[in-house]
Formats: structure tokens, C-alpha cells, sequence
């Protein structure tokens, strides 16, 4: 070990490598030493104020002296969002889904945070962004983006649709017409023309889809002259439904039930008009007395001319 | 190295480590107390400095059509620039700003070695300030030295005193000065003395105001060498022909103190040994070693060497700025046969290009047109298809405008619904609403078909926009 290696008189700790590289028994900076026992304190202070350590009796635990829970964090976290939420929420609370319809920026609220409301509570049969579900008969739930409702589709409408629900109504009639006259029906059906034959008339389907065939809304009775089915739309599939009902108390029979979320209690009365709303607002909602504006308030209202369809190709 | 004993001592591996020995390293231990000597560099410094910074404390008060003339408004995620405003959706213009800007860096230390470090760098500067404050109220470099020597009396805390609380009342301005470009200067000195600014604005503030007095007061040249990662970039960028503050080896070699006559002076070279080189240089390197990482070429050694070589008579440029071939006795080249540089330069002018075009092709409204996917089209039961499209209108005027939503292409007969009357879009931020495009079902002859959308204020038909978007239909 040559002298050099004694700078400043410090001794080394004896061990040699490599010919002449030893090891000085400095102590570590200040600085290092601070920063260490500052590190060490902190972790007693953290390990004191959060909970932490499991006791083996019963399912308990040291809880920490500052009362930290994650979920009460979470609630803190939450308040954030409400606080957000809460003007629009209390306005909402005594309006009627109408009114909301024709407020901008509330229809602008409700159809961005409808959209949980929706997938948890409606998407399950309708689908996301109410594209109806099928099954093996056929459709399954309807489709709530398009023009045609049963129940009608204002706003109100819909309301009422998902506070109370609905039960469609059919009777079997397989035992009441001959194939031939279900075959006739049918296919007159699936044309989008019940009323090309007499029958319709004659074996009383217009006491419930209406002299012209188009339905009544009142009791949910399909409109069979457009091009929308409530279940299958198949010569086949119309027949089945001709022969079955629907809801008619058979096992074969077709099922149309939406359930009452009033009776259900699951939703509140805010969170039903606000899907009344958001389900409006799929783009296939009708408009009852005065227009409802599609975006919001214009002041200057003079040139339309955009709105004309272009003209294509 | 010069001690035999010591070579024969080593071996050929650990022999690298002998290098350390005569290799001083400034290490900061001690202070560097630079002379202030007046020169050309001296001035030249003085001013481009303050050319530089001297916008950095102003600019911001500046007030255009009554707003801050250049304001980077990151809350509002707006940057004005006077009659300019640039959205986010523009930003992709500051990549080609920072594109040219390092380019430039590259391309000055390609042909003249860190002229950044030297005249304009905010740690050079600031440093300099800082230290002529020492030395206005501290005295001399000799005087400092005492001082700092001298044990604590009443002067000397006086004197200590009032230079920390100098240094913290620029340090504060500096954050002051930075934060204003983010917020409107009034308002924030407003908010400032009434000790209500957001917590955002007291962090930067203090990041700012300990940053500066730190690495101004008491860093000073050790960021250089050891915090700054550009110092060590810009060393690979010079070459030989760079041309950078060098010592001319071959006239002021071998160096000696000075005498009068006789043979040993005549055998001398220019360089006198007088120091006066190293005792200006901020960052306390002796330029006599050659190249090297401490130098941020500064050129207050020219400016001390040249006033000596007047003093004894010799001809100035012992130092000087000169490349590594000019001294070597090479043919200097012309910068077109420095294809680095070359290539720095067509790199900044294509940037510029971009800045330019985007600058002028930024049009005060954009739009854009998501289509709906879930579902991609919904049969209506008078057998018509119809789309749901989100638009998303950004109008980048300093007014709320009504646009007029109109389409090209798509579908025979289609009808646009939702944009009955002009909606409303608001200025400086995007406005989205939903219009449907509903076509007649046996019009609809493809599964995807081509649409243009375009929207136009009411107000001002020059502001208008376009998207090209795709009518969805069910499988031919």
C-alpha cells in the first residue's frame, strides 16, 4: 500500500484488492446521514399513522392514529364529483322529463352521465346504446335508437315505460285460425300490408293493431305496416307469433316483459327521467307539442338554408 | 507522474489513475472569485445577456388589444401570442419550434463552439449578475477572499447580509417573472401582495425562487460541470474546425515569468504566466490546458490576455478564437464543407417550413366527426337508415359564432337532422353536438358510403370547416 492512499491520515479498513485498491473508513456524508435518519423517522411516523399491522386475534388490526380508511378517502374523493353533479341534480330533481328535454345544457348532463345508468340498469336487454339484444326468437328486448315505439316515443312516454313497465299482450291463435288463414295473415304482415286481406278484419286483429294496422300506442299493440318487428320478422317468425301470442300464458308462447323500476325500487325518480331523457335522446324520440331543440339555444334563428339535404352524388 | 518512483511502483492498468494527479478537477470546494475585466467579450456578454432577458422580466406586462400581448395560458390550454391564438390542437407547431431551437443550439456549437454557455444561457447570466452584486457590495476578488477568511464581525455580516437578501430579491423576482408568462401579469402581482395566489402558484414560485438562489449564488459553476447535461453534449458537437476562445500553444510556449533581456527571454514564448486568464474566468479553468469541459467560452480570457499583450507590447490574439486546424497550421475549410453543419441547417429550414405552413394553415374553426359505432346505423320503420354523428366544433375566433351544418356526398335524398337553425359554438373552446343523417333505405347502395360535412358561421362565411366522414348502411 503505497502512501498516497493516506489521504488525510484516514486509516483504511486493512483488506487490499487488486494490488493496491483499499477501502477508507470515511464516515458517509452529512448530508447521507441526515437524509438516513430522516427516512427512519418518517417510517415510524407512517407506520404510526396508517394502519398497519394485523393482530392475530379476531379479524382486527392497529388502525393508525390518523384515523385513515381508504373508503372514507374514496367518499372524500367522491364529494369532488358531486359537488360537479350537484346543481344539475337538484335541478333535475323537480322537473319533468319534458322540461329537462327542453333545457340544453341539463339534456347535454343527462345524456353524458346517463350512460352508467344505462349499462347498468337497461343495457343488460336493450344493449349498449339500445341496440336491442336477440335470441334465438328473435329480438329479444327492442331497439330503443330507432323512430318505432310501442308505447309511444315521447318523453313522457318513455317515462312511464320504465317507472311502471310494460307486459305485451297477444293471444295464441293457433287454435282459433286455420293454418291457411295464418299463413294468409302472415305474409300479408311481412309485406307491410294487414289490411290487403279481409281477414285482418274479419278474425278481430283490428281490435288491437287498429282499423289501418298501425297499432294503437295505448296498449302497445305493434304498428304492422312498417318495417320494424318487435320479434321476428320472417314470414316463419311471424307465424310463430300469430300461432303463440305473446305473454299468453303457454310455454311456447312469445315473452315481451319490461319490468316496473318503480315497484323495483332500484331507481330513483331523478334517476328515472334522466333515462327517460337519455333514451330520448338515442335519436329515435318524438317530439310532442312544441320542439324540443336538438343542441343548444340559438338566438339568431334566421338563415336555414343548411339544414336542406344535400344533394347526393 | 515526474517521480520515478512512483512509476515503477504502478501497474500498467491502475497507471490511468496517475492522470488524477495533475488533472485538477474543480470540485467546488473552493469558491471561484472571478476579476471583472473590461473588454470586448466583457460587453458583447453584458449585452446579449440582457438582450435575452431583458424580454424575460418585460415582455409580460405588455398589454395587446387589452389583453397580455404573450400569454402561454395553460389553465385555459390557450397560448397568445398578440393577435395569435394557438389551441392544443396546434401544438404539434411547438415540436418544430423545440426542433429548431435545438438545431440552432447544434448548429452555433457546430461552427462556433458554445456560444450558448458564453453569452445567453440563464445559468451564465444570472451567475454573472450575482456575482457582480458580490463584487459591488463584497469589493475586489482579493477583497472577498479576506473576507471570507475573516472572522465574523459586525462588517462582515453586514456585508453577507445585504448580498443573500440582493441575490433573494432577484431570485424572487426571477419567479415572479416566469409565473407571469402563465397567467396575467397584473393579476397575479395583485394576487401576490394580497397573499392569495392558488397553491400552484406559491410551489412555483418557491421552486423558482430556491432554484435560482441556489444555482445562481451558490452552485454557479459547478452546474456547468456537473449538473448541466448540454455542457457535455455540446463538447461532442465541436470538431476541429470549430473555432472556440483557444490558446495559442505554438507562440506562447514556453511560457515564463517576465524579465528584461538576456538569453533565457529570448528563448520564451508571449505567454507571461501572468494568471490573468484563469483569475477572470467564471467557471476557474486555465484555458492553457487546451479544450476542455469547464471552458463555456465566455471569452474573458481574450479580453484579460489581449489587455496584457497591449500592456508589454506584444501583439494580441495569444488567446484567441481560432479552430484546432488554424492552430495546427491546417488549411481552414469554409463552412459549406462542414456537412454536420449542413445538415443542422436544411433540418432548421424544413422546421421553419412547417412553423410557416402550420401558421398559416390554421384556419379559426376546425371540425371533426365521430360516427357512431354501437350501432353503426339504426332502421327506421319507414325503412330509412339513419346515422348518429358527435361533432365537435372548435371555433378559434374571439367570438361565439352560429354555424350552419351542411353535407356533400353521401347518400341520395339523405336529410341532415339536428342543425335545423345555426348552433351555437363558442369561442376559444369546442362546442360538440349530435346531428343525425337519415337516407332513404332503398337509396343506400353500399355499406360504407363517403360523406363530407362541413359547417360555416352565420356571422362570418370565411370561417367555415370541413370533415370527410362515412354513411353507415346494413350489408348489400
Amino acid at each position: 500500500m503505497s502512501e498516497k492512499h493516506d489521504v488525510g491520515g484516514v486509516p483504511t479498513t486493512g483488506h487490499v484488492w487488486d494490488d493496491d485498491l483499499g477501502d477508507f473508513t470515511n464516515q458517509p456524508p452529512k448530508w447521507w446521514m441526515l437524509g438516513l435518519t430522516a427516512s427512519a423517522i418518517w417510517v415510524c411516523v407512517y407506520w404510526l399513522y396508517y394502519p398497519s399491522v394485523p393482530v392475530s386475534t379476531g379479524s382486527t388490526f392497529f388502525k393508525g392514529i390518523g384515523g385513515w380508511t381508504a373508503i372514507n378517502e374514496m367518499e372524500a374523493d367522491k364529494g369532488v364529483v358531486d359537488e360537479v353533479r350537484g346543481k344539475y341534480e337538484a335541478k333535475l330533481k323537480d322537473m319533468t322529463p319534458a322540461a329537462i328535454l327542453a333545457d340544453g345544457e341539463l339534456t347535454e348532463y343527462v345524456t353524458r352521465s346517463g350512460k352508467v345508468l344505462f349499462g347498468d340498469n337497461c343495457a343488460a336487454c336493450h344493449g349498449t346504446n339500445g341496440v336491442g339484444t336477440t335470441d334465438k326468437q328473435g329480438l329479444f328486448a327492442p331497439i330503443l335508437n330507432d323512430d318505432d315505439w310501442l308505447y309511444g316515443g315521447t318523453v313522457d312516454n318513455i317515462h312511464e315505460s320504465i317507472s311502471s313497465g310494460r307486459q305485451g299482450m297477444m293471444m295464441a291463435h293457433k287454435d282459433m285460425l286455420s293454418a291457411a288463414e295464418i299463413d294468409t295473415l302472415a305474409n300479408a304482415v311481412a309485406a307491410g300490408t294487414p289490411t290487403a286481406t279481409p281477414l285482418f278484419a274479419e278474425k278481430g286483429c283490428t281490435a288491437c293493431h287498429g282499423e289501418d294496422g298501425k297499432g294503437m300506442a295505448a296498449m302497445g299493440s305493434a304498428n304492422l305496416t312498417d318495417k320494424v318487428y318487435r320479434f321476428d320478422g320472417s314470414v316463419e317468425g311471424i307465424k310463430y307469433t300469430i300461432e303463440h301470442g305473446v305473454n299468453a300464458g303457454t310455454p311456447d308462447t312469445r315473452v315481451a316483459v319490461m319490468p316496473s323500476f318503480k315497484a323495483a325500487g332500484k331507481l330513483s325518480d331523478a334517476e328515472m327521467k334522466k333515462l327517460a331523457v337519455y333514451v330520448y335522446k338515442f335519436g329515435g324520440g318524438q317530439a310532442d307539442a312544441p320542439v324540443a331543440m336538438e343542441a343548444a339555444p340559438v338566438e339568431a334563428a334566421s338563415a336555414v338554408e343548411a339544414a336542406a339535404p344535400a344533394a347526393a352524388q | 507522474m515526474s517521480k520515478p518512483e512512483e512509476k515503477k511502483e504502478v501497474g500498467a492498468v491502475t497507471s490511468i489513475y496517475q492522470e488524477f494527479e495533475t488533472w485538477s478537477v474543480n470540485t467546488g470546494d473552493k469558491t471561484i472569485h472571478a476579476k471583472r475585466m473590461p473588454g470586448f467579450f466583457r460587453t458583447f456578454k453584458d449585452y446579449a445577456q440582457l438582450a435575452l432577458w431583458l424580454p424575460f422580466f418585460l415582455l409580460p406586462y405588455l398589454r395587446w388589444n387589452g389583453k397580455q400581448a404573450i400569454l402561454f395560458d395553460i389553465e385555459h390550454r390557450q397560448f397568445h401570442l398578440f393577435n395569435l391564438t394557438v389551441l392544443p390542437q396546434d401544438i404539434w407547431m411547438l415540436s418544430l419550434v423545440l426542433l429548431v431551437a435545438a438545431m440552432t443550439l447544434f448548429a452555433v456549437t457546430s461552427v462556433a463552439s458554445r456560444v450558448w454557455c458564453g453569452y445567453f444561457c440563464f445559468q451564465t447570466a444570472w451567475t454573472d449578475w450575482f456575482t457582480w452584486i458580490e463584487d459591488k457590495i463584497e469589493g475586489n476578488p482579493v477583497a472577498r477572499r479576506k473576507l471570507d477568511d475573516a472572522p465574523w464581525d459586525a462588517g462582515k455580516i453586514k456585508k453577507k447580509v445585504s448580498k443573500h437578501l440582493a441575490w433573494m430579491a432577484i431570485a424572487l423576482l426571477t419567479g415572479i417573472s416566469f409565473s407571469i408568462w402563465f397567467v396575467d401579469a397584473f393579476e397575479y402581482w395583485n394576487s401576490l401582495i394580497h397573499f392569495q395566489l392558488p397553491m400552484i402558484g406559491w410551489v412555483v414560485l418557491a421552486m423558482f425562487f430556491v432554484g435560482t438562489y441556489i444555482l445562481a449564488g451558490l452552485l454557479r459553476e459547478q452546474t456547468c460541470f456537473w449538473l448541466c447535461p448540454y455542457a457535455r453534449i455540446q463538447g461532442t458537437m465541436t470538431d476541429a474546425q470549430t473555432i472556440l476562445p483557444t490558446y495559442d500553444y505554438t507562440r506562447g510556449e514556453p511560457r515564463g515569468k517576465l524579465r528584461r533581456g538576456g538569453e533565457v527571454v529570448a528563448q520564451q514564448g508571449d505567454c507571461i504566466d501572468c494568471f490573468q486568464c484563469v483569475q477572470v474566468c467564471p467557471t476557474g479553468v486555465d484555458i492553457r490546458d487546451g479544450q476542455q469541459l469547464g471552458c463555456i467560452t465566455c471569452g474573458l480570457c481574450i479580453d484579460a490576455c489581449d489587455s496584457i499583450m497591449d500592456k508589454i507590447g506584444k501583439p494580441q490574439g495569444l488567446i484567441r478564437y481560432a479552430s484546432l486546424d488554424e492552430l495546427e497550421g491546417k488549411p481552414a475549410k469554409k463552412i459549406y464543407q462542414h456537412p454536420r453543419t449542413l445538415v443542422y441547417l436544411s433540418i432548421i429550414v424544413i422546421s421553419l417550413a412547417g412553423i410557416v405552413y402550420g401558421l398559416t394553415h390554421m384556419g379559426s374553426m376546425t371540425l371533426s366527426v365521430i360516427s357512431e359505432r354501437q350501432p353503426l346505423f339504426v332502421s327506421l320503420s319507414d325503412g330509412s337508415i339513419q346515422n348518429k354523428y358527435q361533432f365537435k366544433v372548435l371555433n378559434k375566433t374571439d367570438k361565439d359564432l352560429h354555424v350552419t351544418v351542411s353535407a356533400t356526398g353521401g347518400v341520395e335524398g339523405q336529410q341532415l337532422i339536428g342543425a335545423e337553425k345555426p348552433l351555437l359554438t363558442h369561442h376559444g373552446r369546442g362546442t360538440s353536438f349530435t346531428i343525425f343523417v337519415k337516407a332513404p333505405g332503398d337509396k343506400v347502395m353500399k355499406e360504407v358510403t363517403p360523406i363530407e360535412f362541413q359547417v360555416q358561421a352565420v356571422e362570418d362565411t370565411q370561417v367555415a370547416a370541413q370533415y370527410s366522414s362515412k354513411f353507415n348502411g346494413p350489408k348489400r
